[in-house]
C-alpha cells in the first residue's frame, strides 16, 4: 500500500491549480463561497471556460470530448475546485444523461446531443421523481402513447433541479401499465419547448428557487427521441442512477466546509478567546474533522475498485450515507460558529443583492445552507433507501 | 407532587390553542412572515385583548402571573402554532425588565405592554459577546444628569417596532465584569440611534443598532448604575424557559405532522410509517419529547430559586432541548421526504423555529459548558 499520489497525480494537481488561480474569475468564486446564486449566466460561464480548456467533462471518454481522467484524477480535480470555491458543474447532462447516451443512445442521438451538452446549447433536467413516486420511483405515471411517429405524453414531474433554466429535460414515462412495473417504463428525452410543457417553482425552505414541477398536457414527442428500446427505460435510469452517485461522497465539499468553518472560528469570539480556542467547540470540529480524513480514503479506496473494473455496489450507497452525513454535520457547525448571526435571513446574499452582510465574514448564508442541504439525505436515493441496500446486500435476500 | 395546570393555567391554554388554530393558519402565518413588519399589529391586539401578555406578569407588575409555569404555559402553544409575534422581546425581556427595574414613571409602561399598546426590544448582544451575558462594551458616560451611549449592538429582536429599545451598556469595570452594567430606556427615534433591520430565518425582525453619541437623560436609566446584571440573568433564565417551552410546543407540532404523513403516504404500495426504520425513528423522537418535556418542567420549576439552582436547571433543560430539537427538526424533515423541504409546508416553518432558538441566549454547547461550571 502506498498513500502518496505518484508524481504524476501530484503533477496533475498542480496543473489543476494553476488553471484555476488564473482562469477562475474571483467575483465567481466569491459568490459561491459566500453562498449566493449564480444564476443561469454565472453557471454557462463557468461551463464555457472549463470546455474551452478540455476539462468539462471528466467521466467522458475522449471520443465523445471528455478528459478520460483516471478516479484519482477526477478525484483531485474535484477536490481543487471546491478549494477554490469554483462553482458546481451542474450534473444533469454532464454527468448523467452523457454516459447514458453513450451506452444506450442511437447514432443519431449521441451526434446531436453530446457536443450540445459540451458547448452549452442544452441545459438538461432530470423528470424522474413524480408527486406519488419518490423513492418508489418505478411506481411513476405519467403517460406515453405511441400515436404515429411521436410519443403523447401527460403527467407531472416534481423536484425537477433547475428545470427554470433547462431547455430539455430527460423523462422516465409509462409506456406499458399491463406489465411489471419496472418494464413498463421508457426513457424520453423531451424539448421543453414543446407545447403543452408548464414549469411551475417550488420555494424551499431556506427561500431559494431550485427546483421546479413539470406538468405535460398533450405533449407530442418525436418519436426518435426515445432512448433505447420502449420499455426497458428503467435498465437506463439505473444506469444513470449509478453514475448520479458517483461523486455523492462530496469530499471536496466538506473540506471546503470544514475550511470555513475553521475561518469563521478563528474570528468569532467566545469567552473572550477565539471559538476555534474553546474546548467544546474545538472537539466536535475535531470529530467531523477525522470522520472526514477516512471519508477521504474511503472515497479513493473505492473509486480505485471501480476503476480496476469492479463495480461499486453497496460502497457507493456506504458512501452516500457517510458522505451526507458529514456534510450535514459541517453545516451544523457553521451554524453554531455563526452564534447570534446564524438567525437572520441572508435572503440579499442568497439572491446575489448588495446589502453587506451583518455578521462575521461567511456567516450570512450558514443556517440557508443547514436547511437547504437537508436534502442531502432525502434525494439521489434516500439515506434510509441506502440503508436497505447496505443492509439487503450484507444480510442477503431477507431484509 | 402534581404535574397537572392549575385551572387558571389549563384555560390559559385551551383559549390560546383554541385561537391559534382557528386563526394562526400557515397562509395567515406566510403572510405576516413576508410583511414588512414582520409580525401583525392586528392578531398581538387580539392576544394582548385574551390576557396573553397579562398572563406572563405577575399580579405585582399588573399582570395574572409571570411564575415559570405561566411562561411555559403560554410559550408551548406559541411554539405549537409557529407564532412570530415578539412576545419574548416585548414581553418577557422588554416589560419583564422594566417590571424588576422600572421606577414608578417607568412601570407605566408595563400597563402599556400588558395592554398590547407598546412595544420594547432588548439590546444587549454584541458582535464580540456571542451569548456571554457579562461581556458588555457598550459605553454609557455620565456628564452632569446626562449620558451618552457609545457602541454597536447586534441581532436585536423586534428593535423596529419597538418605541424604546432597553439598552445595556457599560458604567464601570472590565469588558467582562458582571458589576458596572447598567440598562437605560432608550426611545427609539433619540438622534444618533441607527437601526438597520433585516428579516430572521425564522420569522419576525432584528436589527444592528449603532449608538453614535446618543444622549439620554440620566432618569433613563433603569434601576441603579451598574447594578442591572442580576435583572438582566433573571431575564435571561425566563427568556430560556420561554425558549424551551417554545421549541416544546413546535417539536409536538413537528411530530404530529410526521405522524400523520407515516400513516398516509403511500410508497411500495404501503404507508412509509409501516417500514420499522421509519418506526423506530419516530418511536426515539417521541422519547427524546418526554425528556425535553420533563427538562421543561424542571426549569420552569426552578425559575423563581436562588440563580445558582435556578441557571442550572435552565442550563439543563436549554442543552437537553437542543439536542432533543435538532433531532426532532432534521429526522421530522428527513422522514417526510422532500415535501418538508418546501417553504409552503407547515413543517418547514416549524423546523426553522426549534433550530433557531437554538441561537438566543446561549446555544445547546454553550449551555453545556454553562452546566458543567455550575455543577462543578
Ligand atoms: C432539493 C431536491 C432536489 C431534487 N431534484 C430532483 C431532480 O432534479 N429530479 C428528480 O427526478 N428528482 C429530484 N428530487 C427528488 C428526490 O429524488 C426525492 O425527493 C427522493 O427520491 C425521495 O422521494 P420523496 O421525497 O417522495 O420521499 P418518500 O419516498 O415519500 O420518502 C419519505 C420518507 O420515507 C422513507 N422511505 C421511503 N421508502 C422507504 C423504505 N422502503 N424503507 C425505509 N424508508 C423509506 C424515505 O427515506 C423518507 O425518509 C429532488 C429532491 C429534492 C428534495
Ligand atoms: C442478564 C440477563 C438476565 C436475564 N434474566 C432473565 C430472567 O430472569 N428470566 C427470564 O425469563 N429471562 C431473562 N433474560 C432473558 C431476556 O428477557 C431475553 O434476553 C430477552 O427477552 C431477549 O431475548 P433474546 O436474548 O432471545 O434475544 P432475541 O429475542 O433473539 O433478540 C435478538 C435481537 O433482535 C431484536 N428483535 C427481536 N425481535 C424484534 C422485532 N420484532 N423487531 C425488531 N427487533 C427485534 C432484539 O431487540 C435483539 O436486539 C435475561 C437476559 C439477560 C441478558
Amino acid at each position: 500500500m502506498d498513500l502518496s499520489y505518484t508524481a504524476e497525480e501530484l503533477a496533475f494537481r498542480d496543473e489543476v491549480r494553476d488553471f484555476l488561480e488564473k482562469n477562475l474569475p474571483q467575483e465567481m468564486s466569491d459568490a459561491v463561497r459566500d453562498g449566493r446564486s449564480l444564476g443561469k449566466a454565472g453557471h454557462d460561464r463557468w461551463h464555457a471556460i472549463l470546455n474551452e480548456r478540455g476539462w468539462l467533462a471528466p467521466n467522458w471518454p475522449r471520443e465523445f470530448g471528455g478528459c478520460e481522467w483516471s478516479a484519482v484524477q477526477r478525484f483531485l480535480f474535484e477536490e481543487e475546485c471546491c478549494r477554490a470555491h469554483a462553482p458546481r458543474i451542474v450534473p444533469f447532462g454532464l454527468t448523467m444523461l452523457g454516459p447514458v447516451l453513450q451506452r444506450f443512445g442511437s447514432p443519431d442521438q449521441k451526434d446531436r446531443f453530446l457536443p450540445r451538452i459540451l458547448s452549452g446549447e442544452d441545459w438538461w433536467c432530470q423528470g424522474y421523481s413524480e408527486p406519488g413516486a419518490g423513492s418508489d420511483l418505478a411506481s411513476l405515471k405519467t403517460k406515453a402513447v405511441r400515436d404515429g411517429d411521436h410519443y403523447v405524453v401527460n403527467g407531472q414531474k416534481t423536484w425537477t433541479t433547475l428545470g427554470q433554466y433547462a431547455n430539455w429535460i430527460f423523462c422516465l414515462v409509462r409506456t406499458d401499465s399491463t406489465v411489471k412495473q419496472q418494464e413498463g417504463i421508457s426513457f424520453l428525452l423531451i424539448d421543453m419547448n414543446t407545447p403543452g410543457i408548464e414549469v411551475r417553482p417550488i420555494i424551499l425552505l431556506d427561500g431559494t428557487h431550485e427546483v421546479n414541477e413539470v406538468w405535460f398536457t398533450d405533449v407530442r414527442v418525436p418519436v426518435e427521441n426515445l432512448v433505447g428500446e420502449e420499455n426497458k427505460g428503467w435498465t437506463y435510469a439505473k444506469y444513470l442512477l449509478t453514475h448520479e452517485r458517483t461523486n455523492i461522497a462530496g469530499v471536496g465539499f466538506s473540506q471546503a466546509g470544514l475550511d470555513a468553518v475553521k475561518r469563521m472560528a478563528r474570528v468569532e469570539m467566545s469567552g473572550g478567546r477565539p471559538l476555534i480556542e474553546n474546548p467544546h467547540f474545538a472537539a466536535r470540529l475535531a470529530r467531523v474533522e477525522i470522520d472526514l480524513m477516512a471519508m477521504a480514503t474511503t472515497n479513493l479506496r473505492i473509486i480505485s475498485r471501480a476503476a480496476a473494473g469492479q463495480a461499486p455496489g453497496v460502497e457507493s450507497s456506504m458512501l452516500k450515507v457517510k458522505g451526507t452525513i458529514i456534510r450535514q454535520e459541517i453545516n451544523d457547525l457553521a451554524r453554531r460558529a455563526a452564534g447570534i448571526y446564524a438567525m437572520p435571513f441572508a435572503s440579499e446574499e442568497v439572491e446575489g443583492g448588495n446589502e453587506p452582510p451583518v455578521g462575521p465574514d461567511g456567516s450570512g448564508p450558514v443556517s440557508a445552507q443547514y436547511f437547504n442541504n437537508r436534502k442531502l439525505s432525502i434525494f439521489g436515493g434516500s439515506n434510509e433507501v441506502q440503508r436497505n441496500i447496505i443492509a439487503k446486500v450484507k444480510l442477503g435476500g431477507g431484509a | 407532587m402534581n404535574f397537572d395546570l392549575t385551572e387558571e393555567r389549563q384555560m390559559l391554554q385551551d383559549t390560546l390553542r383554541r385561537f391559534l388554530s382557528d386563526r394562526y393558519t400557515t397562509d395567515v402565518r406566510n403572510r405576516i412572515i413576508d410583511s414588512d413588519t414582520g409580525f401583525s399589529t392586528e392578531l398581538w391586539a387580539q392576544l394582548a385583548e385574551l390576557g396573553i401578555v397579562g398572563a406572563l406578569f405577575s399580579e405585582a407588575q399588573g399582570g395574572f402571573g409571570g411564575a415559570g409555569f405561566d411562561i411555559t404555559t403560554v410559550f408551548e402553544e406559541l411554539g405549537r402554532a409557529g407564532v412570530v409575534e415578539p412576545f419574548l422581546d416585548t414581553a418577557i425581556l422588554g416589560g419583564g425588565l422594566v417590571a424588576s427595574l422600572g421606577n414608578a414613571d417607568q412601570q407605566v409602561l408595563v400597563e402599556r405592554v400588558i395592554a398590547g399598546d407598546l412595544h420594547l426590544a432588548l439590546a444587549h448582544s454584541e458582535p464580540t459577546a456571542r451569548y456571554d451575558l457579562n461581556r458588555v462594551m457598550v459605553s454609557a458616560t455620565v456628564s452632569g444628569d446626562a449620558v451618552r451611549l457609545k457602541g454597536r449592538k447586534s441581532v436585536v429582536v423586534n428593535a423596529e417596532a419597538a418605541e424604546f429599545l432597553i439598552v445595556s451598556a457599560r458604567e464601570s469595570g472590565a469588558v467582562d465584569d458582571c458589576d458596572g452594567i447598567s440598562l437605560f430606556l432608550v426611545p427609539r427615534e433619540t438622534a444618533g440611534v441607527i437601526v438597520r433591520g433585516y428579516p430572521l430565518l425564522a420569522g419576525g425582525r432584528a436589527a444592528e443598532v449603532e449608538f453614535e453619541d446618543v444622549v439620554v437623560p440620566e432618569s433613563a436609566r433603569l434601576g441603579t448604575a451598574g447594578t442591572a446584571y442580576t435583572a438582566l440573568a433573571e431575564r435571561a433564565a425566563a427568556a430560556s424557559v420561554a425558549l424551551a417551552a417554545e421549541t416544546l410546543g413546535a417539536m409536538e407540532t413537528a411530530t404530529e405532522l410526521t405522524r400523520g404523513y407515516l400513516q398516509t403516504r403511500q410508497q411500495f404500495g404501503r404507508p412509509i410509517g409501516s417500514f420499522q426504520a421509519l418506526q423506530h425513528r419516530m418511536a426515539d423522537l417521541w422519547i427524546e419529547m418526554e425528556q425535553a418535556r420533563s427538562a421543561t418542567i424542571n426549569a420552569a420549576g426552578h425559575l423563581a430559586d436562588q440563580p445558582h439552582m435556578r441557571d442550572l436547571h435552565v442550563a439543563a433543560a436549554r442543552n437537553l432541548i437542543g439536542r432533543a430539537g435538532r433531532l426532532v427538526a432534521e429526522d421530522t424533515i428527513q422522514l417526510h421526504g422532500g415535501i418538508a423541504m418546501t417553504r409552503e409546508y407547515e413543517l418547514a416553518h416549524i423546523a426553522k423555529r426549534i433550530v433557531m432558538a437554538d441561537h438566543r441566549f446561549g446555544d445547546t454547547d454553550y449551555q453545556l459548558e454553562q452546566f458543567i461550571a455550575l455543577s462543578a
